[in-house]
């Protein structure tokens, strides 16, 4: 025991920069506890932490580059996955992370997204999805719901939302699932098991965002973890063709992608490398 | 399977001289986007660097090509990409991410007439102001401006260089002209090219300050993966890298990413004269413009003229004070640039109205008539 007593002490200490506490995030938010999933899962996969790094866009789950105690890069809105590539390309033995929201993720960085996935790039991407920009001020996103409210929407969304494991699916990614911050242990496992798949690897968390959509949707912060409770199903393997995410009749949750595929550094290593050559990026 | 140095006389495009001059330098990481007049440069490097353990991408965008750059120098290999004036525009955010967060790396711009599409296919020098101003923000950055492929090839070394030393990305100005242009180039023995790299940190990992900058101004760079557990981020931040959002933090950061250029002007300025020692009319120019400076020097020395060029092989920063001291010894400035005054702006800035300073340039998408030259001195006399 410290002589602060073990109030002081928390279980994922050593993987915290705890001189940056109290965050930034809200009361509610859900995005803690998708990032301590995140902490535990880099623990319990046993890839080594020094060679791990996580690199996250711009937002709210953006500053998860910022509370993690190992190598962390915080970028430019959107580029945490190109950035994250180049990084991985550079030195194929670091674990790169991706951690961050759907508005960084899916919006302006979308295009990014979905050629990674293609390329099969291995990297570990989770996405927050809280439905909105909270960072900002909860506007509507590619992830916002039909009709839901926000302040750039405040009649009712016209727009239909992307279905996230869907797109990721469709570009090409080796692993794809879907949780809920309510599922601390499906999403820790599943980040676990994403981060040790190689490959391009995705998913998606959903999360509460009680300051900014749920006050303008009539979700109180248990009012979104109860929806999560009551109108969630979980099927693995599932098409997620068929995983619309849709609170009224119900969301899929699980693991639905868990392939193995040649990664752009296999193919790259096999098709353009003289055979032999693997004195690869030499580091200054 | 062709060594990194490739020793020897060639015959070769700036663009394939810029990539030699990558390699020799060290770059290992390419990324990159097609875009012509540059797509020769990312040709080149998609044949050579898996030949010589490196690895080059093709990104969805100049955007991502950027950023791919940025991560790449962060894991701790050199790294490059090359574009042209819509491209460049597109950099410009993650240029100042590698600012702000002092990323070693070195962007190519082989120039074309803009603004827009503008004319693909031929040169020009009007994306200059943006090398300077481009990102936002108050910042310093390096720029070269090559006028041959000879030139390519050894600024393409300089550039990764500075970007080494002074921790952040380096530009190449260079245009349509000289990238497409075939000439001589002479690739020195490895042996004879020394390069300089990153200064590393040094004592406990647990205690290093990532931008806690060193005796001579720069701070040493972790690379990831290496066991420092730094942070790094584009938002104003402190010597830990850890953000900081007040006016003091903000004054503090800057004027570090600022002085870290202005107090090694001496040591990052280069530039050459050429018949200006008795110049009484001091031609100012870089890039393939002193080419057509160069003939406009001898033919109005010819016509009785007193004629000399400056050139500046880096236009950012801005040598201030050469242009001061000359402004007190010529008689006028002519600046000879593809564009319709942008480094004209500057050398006026300096001449502070002791002399007129004139200009000879063009919108673009041809080069400068040495004629021009001659005739714009031929009035001043």
């Amino acid at each position: 025991m410290s002589k602060h007593g073990s109030r002081s002490e928390h279980p994922l200490d050593d993987l915290l920069r705890t001189d940056r506490i109290p965050h930034i995030w809200c009361p509610g938010c859900g995005i803690g506890t998708a990032f301590s999933s995140t902490l535990i899962a880099m623990k319990t996969s046993g890839i080594d932490l020094q060679k791990t790094v996580m690199v996250s866009g711009i937002g709210c789950s953006g500053r998860g580059a910022g509370y993690i105690k190992l190598d962390s890069y915080h970028t430019t809105h959107g580029r945490a996955i190109p950035f994250a590539t180049g990084m991985k390309l550079a030195n194929p033995e670091l674990n790169v992370v991706v951690f961050s929201g759907d508005g960084d993720l899916f919006a302006i960085g979308g295009n990014h997204f979905i050629h990674a996935a293609r390329r099969n790039v291995d990297l570990t991407v989770v996405c927050v999805n809280n439905f909105n920009y909270g960072m900002t001020g909860g506007q509507a996103a590619a992830t916002t719901p039909c009709m839901a409210r926000t302040t750039t929407t405040p009649t009712g969304n016209p727009e239909h939302p992307f279905n996230l494991p869907f797109l990721a699916f469709a570009a090409g990614a080796s692993y794809v699932a879907r949780w809920t911050i309510l599922h601390t242990r499906d999403l820790t496992k599943a980040v676990e098991e994403a981060l040790l798949r190689r490959g391009f690897s995705f998913i998606e968390v959903l999360a509460p965002c009680p300051t900014s959509y749920g006050r303008r949707n009539k979700q109180k912060p248990l009012d979104t973890l109860k929806l999560f409770q009551d109108r969630t199903i979980t099927r693995h393997g599932c098409s997620p063709a068929d995983v619309q995410l849709d609170f009224e009749r119900g969301i899929t949750l699980g693991k639905f992608i868990d392939q193995e595929r040649a990664t752009y550094m296999d193919m790259y290593d096999k098709t353009c490398r003289p055979q032999g050559s693997m004195d690869r990026n030499r580091a200054v | 399977m062709k060594p990194a140095v490739l020793t020897g006389e060639h015959f070769i495009t700036g663009d394939v001289a810029c990539a030699e001059g990558a390699l020799a330098a060290g770059c290992r990481f390419f990324a990159g986007y097609p875009i012509t007049p540059a797509t020769e440069i990312a040709e080149h490097m998609a044949v050579r660097l898996p030949d010589v353990g490196g690895t080059y991408i093709q990104m969805e965008d100049e955007i991502a090509s950027m950023a791919a750059i940025l991560g790449a120098s962060c894991a701790g290999v050199k790294s490059m990409t090359a574009t042209s004036g819509p491209g460049f525009s597109l950099m410009m955010e993650n240029l100042g991410l590698g600012i702000c967060t002092e990323t070693p790396c070195v962007v190519v711009n082989v120039q074309r007439a803009g603004p827009s599409t503008g004319l693909p296919t031929l040169g020009a020098q009007g994306d200059m102001m943006q090398a300077r101003w481009g990102s936002h923000g108050h910042y310093e950055i390096i720029t070269l401006a090559p006028s041959s492929p000879q030139d390519l090839f050894y600024l393409t070394i300089t550039a990764f260089d500075l970007s080494e030393i002074y921790r952040l990305p380096v530009l190449i100005m260079t245009d349509e002209v000289i990238g497409h242009l075939s000439e001589r180039v002479i690739i020195p023995e490895a042996s004879a090219i020394k390069v300089q790299t990153r200064i590393k940190p040094k004592g406990r990992k647990d205690r290093f300050k990532p931008f806690l900058p060193g005796p001579k101004g720069i701070a040493p760079m972790a690379n990831a993966g290496e066991g420092y557990g730094i942070h790094v981020t584009g938002l104003t931040h402190d010597e830990r890298g850890y953000p900081v959002m007040t006016a003091e933090a903000q004054a503090e950061m800057v004027a570090h990413l600022t002085n870290k250029i202005r107090n090694n002007l001496d040591n990052i300025i280069r530039t050459e004269s050429y018949r200006l020692e008795d110049a009484e009319f001091a031609i100012v120019s870089y890039g393939v413009s002193t080419r057509s400076s160069l003939a406009a020097v001898d033919e109005a020395r010819q016509q009785g003229i007193k004629a000399g060029l400056l050139r500046l092989v880096t236009v950012w920063p801005f040598p201030e004070e050469l242009i001061r001291e000359l402004s007190c010894k010529v008689k006028a400035f002519v600046t000879v640039e593809i564009n319709l005054g942008q480094i004209h702006l500057e050398v006026q800035r300096c001449a502070a109205g002791r002399v007129p300073a004139m200009l000879v340039g063009h919108a673009g998408g041809t080069v400068i008539p040495p004629d021009h030259i001659v005739e714009a001195l031929r009035n001043l006399n």
